[in-house]
């Protein structure tokens, strides 16, 4: 009996670690790149890598609602790429309205909330679209993957949009707000917003009745049905708060860049994605948390970063990212199966 | 070990002091179970008890921690299955293992499929196959899609795939009557008294105690993955089982309610309630019933005799159905699930697993998720109250919980039911629908929902119980309706709830549809 105590013991400690394994990986980045890269400990390194993170970070949580109800949204980089113009446009060429013949001008907190309003439309469409057409997610998002970026395109037919300071007449000045620092101090705006939505998308999940509501249509969609729980609606919302952070994380990178490029945004969904899955989201549904992905979004962050300060090239540094992310879901599944024998073995306790 | 063993004349194989360990539990310790030759040789044990873990280490599927096997004098080791069947072992599982995007035919092959040189020969797959399923009086068309066949037409694939091996000994059947209908039943005991005949030993697991008293030869009893007893079944009653089951003597309560059911108010009324079927007639054929308060109406039937359909109608999920139902005299427009579990309805579906649990969330959350919505403190979920209703309803339902934060599969099959109907309870319903509510729990489980139906029916709750085991539906219903084909084809009060009349009752329907 001592036996199984002491190995039930050495489970327990063992699932400790492995809970807190993407934050233990993300120090010991921090130590390694600390030693082999001798500028990295700076804080305009650190700084930059952070200004960084927040753009995948945001994406990622939004992407972590969508996986946790065993979706997955591709159309997240068209979305923030499309946002970025549709923002960019109206600060260069304002709205025309042809019945008019005027062109209105918008300032920029209002072109900014319709902005981000139109990317959770976007993302409502993707969620209508699976729902009440019972499409796979990868497929509905796949096409209007294409289809965001297609109009991204459209829209300034391929050029960029590089006038973004706006004319003290027009008052439309102050879009370089996302992409700067928080008055006075050094931290990046992008930063501070992506903890905002963070910590809200965190309360929202864990204390709100919607919250669970996501994580339990992800373990058991025909369960929570059965339960009275509206899916379609939930799964709707969770589409349009992903659209939501893509149309945000546009803006943000719009204004850091200060032009809008069509091009904004491609394959960053697949960087929402590894944040997501190397914070403990189960591509299988159910299981995520938010804190866990942002942990997840730095270490995306440290390893890009540091790499290019070590003098990594580019095309290793893919090899590294995919090694990554592959070992972190064998770790997973790992997890899982310690996870489930220690359920089993409860249950033969309690016997 | 040193000394030869031999097992007995009468034993096919002889399983000596054989214990599993998973990490931390002992599901088998030191079992020995003799498997008779061309008997049906029967495991009884409530959930948990490791009929089936025996069971899977003679066929292979997993290995003993200790202990030894034997067959005639040699001793035996099974790294797999393949090495089970080369003994002429198989084995039926519990869940059906069949590949419902191959046909018959290859689903019966998979695995041993003859050649033509480098081919694979169909025209003998089909033959064999036809042959086979005609003996099983089954005569499906080998080209026929197997998921397109109903589940007890697969459990006969299950079953052919099996016999075509010609030099099958023993065949180890683990719950196979659990979705079949009453007829498919007969067919498949008429197939066993064929094999047995032939030679070949069946090891038969079922939690149906009138079916073992019907087709079992020989009863081995275990608990809590020890051996209790033996005993040919012609020695025994189903009394003496119950008690080497469960340790002590414990019958489902007899219900004895003193209530004028005339005096007491409808609180459902289902008039004309019609669902078409795909391709032509119907699944629920114009079935009118009432629902007084605090009653408990039984709803028996074979498989398919549209009783779930009946409940997906009342809770929104087909709005195709035709017909009127009033809730407390009101006329319902039935629209969501949803909505009709804030007007008063909640379901306990059929399929624990598959439609009742959220396997990720813990035993706290999976009880309160459909009540979850109302409670709030502003926008936030109150846990303090959350906890409290969660902990009442542990309480009122004796769900056996050492911690509410633990994953809800640390809880045994009958505490997860009782969970799901927890979480029902919770809504605060007037109407609560029970699909199969004791499917798959032991029998100390399921006295246990026994008297939770009885506790909430006194309190007022109106229940509609639906149960394909007879006893069960004798010993809890007020009032049984009986289902046939989809066609309402009796209702029965008090002491008219008989086993046999209930029987009779549930083939009406078929009979019906012949002549017309």
């Amino acid at each position: 009996m001592a036996g199984t105590k002491k190995s039930g013991n050495n489970n327990q400690l063992l699932m400790t670690l492995l809970k807190g394994r993407t934050f233990i990986v993300l120090i010991i980045l921090f130590i390694f790149f600390s030693i082999t890269a001798n500028n990295f400990l700076t804080a305009g390194a650190l700084l930059s890598i952070a200004k960084h993170v927040a753009l995948y970070g945001i994406l990622a949580v939004g992407m972590t609602y969508v996986i946790i109800t065993g979706g997955i949204d591709l159309s997240v980089g068209s979305v923030a790429g499309l946002a970025g113009m549709i923002a960019g446009g109206f600060i260069e060429q304002g709205l025309t309205l042809k019945m008019f013949g005027v062109t209105v001008y918008f300032s920029v907190p209002l072109l900014v909330l319709i902005t981000v309003l139109l990317g959770g439309l976007m993302g409502m469409l993707n969620g209508l679209i699976i729902t009440k057409f019972n499409v796979a997610p990868f497929i509905a998002t796949l096409g209007t993957m294409y289809i965001w970026r297609g109009l991204a395109n459209i829209r300034s037919n391929g050029a960029t949009f590089s006038q973004l300071a706006g004319h003290e007449g027009l008052g439309n000045t102050g879009f370089n707000f996302f992409g700067s620092n928080l008055g006075g101090t050094s931290i990046p705006v992008g930063v501070v917003i992506m903890a905002i939505i963070a910590i809200f998308a965190g309360i929202v999940l864990k204390k709100t009745p919607f919250g669970w509501h996501v994580l339990s249509i992800g373990g058991n969609e025909k369960a929570s049905k059965l339960s009275g729980i509206k899916v379609d609606r939930v799964k709707i919302w969770v589409y349009a708060f992903s659209g939501f952070c893509a149309a945000v994380v546009g803006i943000i990178a719009t204004s850091q860049l200060v032009a809008a490029h069509p091009a904004t945004g491609e394959s960053w969904e697949m960087n929402a994605i590894a944040s997501s899955v190397l914070g403990g989201t189960s591509m299988a549904g159910g299981v995520g948390n938010i804190g866990g992905t942002i942990v997840g979004a730095f270490v995306i962050g440290v390893i890009n970063d540091g790499m290019t300060m070590c003098g990594v090239t580019e095309f290793w540094q893919q090899i590294i990212r995919g090694l990554v992310i592959i070992v972190a879901v064998i770790i997973d599944q790992f997890q899982r199966n310690l996870q489930a024998k220690m359920a089993l073995q409860a249950r033969n306790e309690n016997k | 070990m040193a000394e030869k063993y031999k097992c007995r004349e009468d034993v096919f194989l002889h399983a000596e002091k054989i214990s599993k360990i998973y990490p931390g539990t002992k599901a088998l310790d030191e079992v020995s179970f003799d498997l008779l030759k061309g008997k049906v040789n029967v495991l009884i044990g409530e959930n948990g008890a490791g009929k089936s873990t025996l069971m899977k280490m003679i066929a292979g599927i997993e290995q003993p921690s200790e202990g030894t096997m034997y067959i005639g004098e040699e001793e035996v080791y099974f790294k797999n299955t393949t090495e089970a069947r080369k003994h002429g072992i198989g084995i039926i599982h519990q869940e059906l293992s069949l590949f419902p995007n191959l046909n018959v035919y290859q689903n019966i092959f998979m695995g041993s499929e003859k050649t033509k040189g480098a081919l694979l020969d169909n025209k003998q797959h089909i033959e064999a196959a036809k042959k086979v399923l005609e003996r099983l009086e089954h005569p499906i068309d080998p080209n026929t899609q197997v998921g397109e066949l109903r589940v007890g037409q697969q459990q006969m694939i299950e079953i052919a795939r099996n016999l075509v091996a010609d030099d099958l000994k023993v065949l180890i059947m683990d719950e196979p009557t659990s979705s079949l209908s009453q007829q498919e039943v007969n067919v498949l005991f008429k197939i066993m008294r064929e094999l047995t005949s032939q030679g070949i030993s069946i090891v038969y697991i079922s939690h149906r105690l009138e079916e073992i008293m019907q087709i079992g030869d020989h009863v081995t009893i275990l608990r809590d993955g020890k051996y209790v007893a033996d005993a040919d079944v012609k020695d025994i009653d189903v009394p003496w089982i119950v008690h080497q089951m469960t340790g002590d003597a414990k019958a489902y309560p007899k219900r004895d309610r003193e209530v004028d059911w005339n005096k007491v108010e409808n609180v459902l009324e289902v008039k004309d309630l019609c669902l078409p079927k795909a391709g032509g007639g119907y699944l629920v054929d114009h079935v009118n019933f009432e629902l007084k308060k605090g009653e408990v109406l039984g709803i028996y039937g074979l498989m398919g005799a549209g009783r779930s359909e009946i409940f997906e109608c009342i809770m929104g999920l087909h709005p195709e159905h035709t017909g009127e139902i009033y809730l407390e005299g009101e006329k319902l427009d039935i629209s969501t699930i949803s909505k009709q579990i804030d007007k008063g309805f909640a379901l306990i579906p059929e399929d624990r697993q598959a439609q009742g649990l959220v396997q990720t969330l813990d035993i706290e959350k999976n009880c309160s998720l459909s009540a979850m919505k109302t409670y709030k403190k502003g926008p936030l979920l109150d846990s303090k109250l959350e906890g409290e209703k969660v902990d009442q309803q542990i309480k009122d339902i004796h769900i056996k919980v050492a911690d509410k934060k633990l994953p809800i599969l640390s809880l045994s099959g009958g505490n997860q039911q009782k969970v799901v109907i927890g979480k029902g309870i919770l809504t605060e319903p007037k109407i609560l629908l029970m699909d199969e509510p004791s499917r798959g729990i032991d029998i100390g489980a399921k006295t246990e929902v026994f008297e939770i139906i009885n506790k909430y029916a006194e309190e007022g709750l109106s229940i509609i119980v639906i149960s394909s085991e007879l006893q069960e539906i004798v010993a809890i219903a007020d009032r049984v309706i009986v289902l046939s084909n989809g066609i309402k084809t009796g209702e029965f009060y008090g002491d008219e709830i008989q086993e046999d009349t209930l029987v009779l009752a549930s083939y009406k329907g078929h009979h019906t549809e012949k002549e017309s």
